[in-house]
């Protein structure tokens, strides 16, 4: 049933957009999310795909174009990076108080300055308490799948919150993989039309977006951590499925060689491909070192993640974004705090590296992994910077 | 709404904050915010509306005899119609506790 098909993996991701039957697109094209939603205009334009596809004049209207189309009950797409996010964050806010499933890939790119094209995740450390799921793919084919799982979750009437794929800018985005496109009856049957609990409707009037006086913010913020909360099941009840259809599984965070091993490497996204590469070599090398990638952001899979590092002494932590003045890059700090109840826990060092495109190769996991060896404490550092 | 706000939990919300009883607005005492309040002169009363008109809150009804009254549940002490009385019938006056 299933074919393996050649192609860049923003045309792959545009396609399973297509397959996953979307009403609305609102979109504006910023680098190097561009060949996605230029894809998806020509799919629109040529008649494949029947959407609408509303080519705002920014991310701050595409945003708003989103939150009024899954309001009425229309599955709802849209795509941006960098500062196109930023613009956007307003609105990315309150579509998630409000409850309201889309699906939004981000394909991952520094914030200005200096002006940077390149992949760096900085941009959505940026929203990382949106309140929106958000996961990191490794590769094109995680990509392409996730669109039907991510539309599929965000949808649940247990969920009903919107949903990012943090796709890694050019190092995926603009690379051509072999990718196995899926049979429509699959996605059909596994992605059943949107049916929203509220909508706007003239038949039945509500009101969206009404004011929170002091006396019923914080129910309402704390009704929405609880929904948040709630949503870890049925993320891994959508991979399972996903997985029994198609043989291709996925977790909260994916293991490579962590049996027995005394350090564990912790990456996000595309550097977990080049991280696994190195371990292999230094495994060869007798280091008991093994990898961690964590897969779900939000809601961060603590007991999971606790599991996966279970009997490790150190960790190296890869974080691709900075934090001034605080105690380091995001992911090594939301680490430190997962393991902060235990009593005796593994040593946690920080390397903040490939910023705004800096390239990371497999020798430097083996060099990062010798100097957190060598120099004893918990500390955080960027890497390879020029002295 | 079926409870006062202040006893109403964070589970008793509906998912995104819908709010599903159309019209409920009505029940929101904005007279709450007021720290000066209409006090209005019958006796230099034109009759003309333009206190009516003007009025941000609808919280000005017109009598049958064509005076009017400031609805006090809604008036927020905003003094728009004593600005725009033309006679001068409407003062503002300091609420006092």
């Amino acid at each position: 049933m299933a074919t393996r098909i050649g192609m860049e993996v923003s045309i792959a991701a545009a396609e399973a957009v297509k397959q996953a039957n979307v009403d609305i697109i609102a979109a504006y094209p910023i680098t190097p999310q561009t060949h996605i939603v230029e894809h998806l205009s020509e799919l629109v334009n040529n008649g494949e795909l029947d959407a609408e596809f509303v080519p705002v004049e920014s991310e701050h209207s595409a945003m708003s174009v989103c939150s009024g189309s899954s309001a009425v009950g229309a599955r709802t797409f849209t795509c941006t990076s960098s500062q196109g996010l930023a613009l956007m964050s307003e609105i990315v806010y309150a579509v998630s108080s409000l409850r309201l499933p889309m699906l939004m890939i981000l394909a991952n790119r520094s914030l200005n300055s200096p002006l940077s094209i390149w992949n760096d995740h900085s941009d959505v450390m940026s929203i990382r308490d949106c309140g929106w799921i958000q996961l990191f793919v490794d590769n094109g084919q995680e990509v392409y799948d996730h669109v039907f799982i991510g539309f599929r979750v965000a949808e649940d009437r247990n969920v009903l919150t919107p949903f990012i794929i943090n796709l890694d800018g050019f190092v995926l985005t603009h690379v051509i993989e072999p990718i196995e496109m899926l049979d429509q009856k699959v996605v059909d049957r596994y992605l059943p039309p949107y049916q929203p609990l509220y909508r706007l409707h003239p038949d039945h009037p509500v009101s969206m977006g009404c004011f929170g006086p002091p006396v019923l913010f914080t129910e309402a913020k704390k009704a929405q951590d609880e929904a948040m909360n709630k949503t870890m099941p049925y993320i891994i009840q959508g991979w399972q499925e996903f997985g029994d259809l198609t043989g291709r599984y996925y977790h909260p965070v994916e293991t490579h060689e962590t049996e027995e091993a005394k350090i564990i490497v912790v990456t996000q996204g595309s550097l977990g491909e080049t991280a696994s590469i190195a371990i292999d070599t230094m495994r060869e090398e007798d280091e008991p070192v093994g990898l961690v990638k964590i897969r779900l952001w939000r809601p961060f899979p603590f007991e999971e993640f606790e599991e996966a590092v279970k009997g490790a002494e150190l960790l190296v932590v890869m974080d691709r974004a900075i934090s001034y003045g605080g105690p380091g890059g995001p992911l090594a700090g939301e680490i430190r705090s997962a393991l902060y109840h235990q009593e005796r826990h593994p040593r946690v060092v920080n390397f903040i590296i490939g910023l705004g495109g800096r390239d990371v190769a497999p020798d430097d996991f083996a060099q990062m992994v010798q100097q957190a060896k060598a120099r004893p404490g918990e500390w955080y550092e960027i890497y390879g910077v020029r002295e | 709404m079926a409870k006062p706000e202040d006893e109403i939990t964070w589970r008793d919300l509906n998912v995104g904050y819908v709010v599903d009883e159309p019209g409920n607005a009505s029940i929101y005492r904005t007279g709450d915010w007021r720290s000066q309040r209409p006090v209005y002169d019958k006796e230099r009363c034109i009759k003309c509306g333009t206190c009516y008109i003007y009025c941000p809150d609808m919280a000005i009804k017109i009598l049958k005899d064509g005076y009017i009254e400031h609805d006090l549940y809604y008036c927020k002490g905003c003094g728009i119609c004593a600005e725009e009385c033309p006679t001068g019938a409407i003062t503002m006056v300091e609420e006092e506790e």
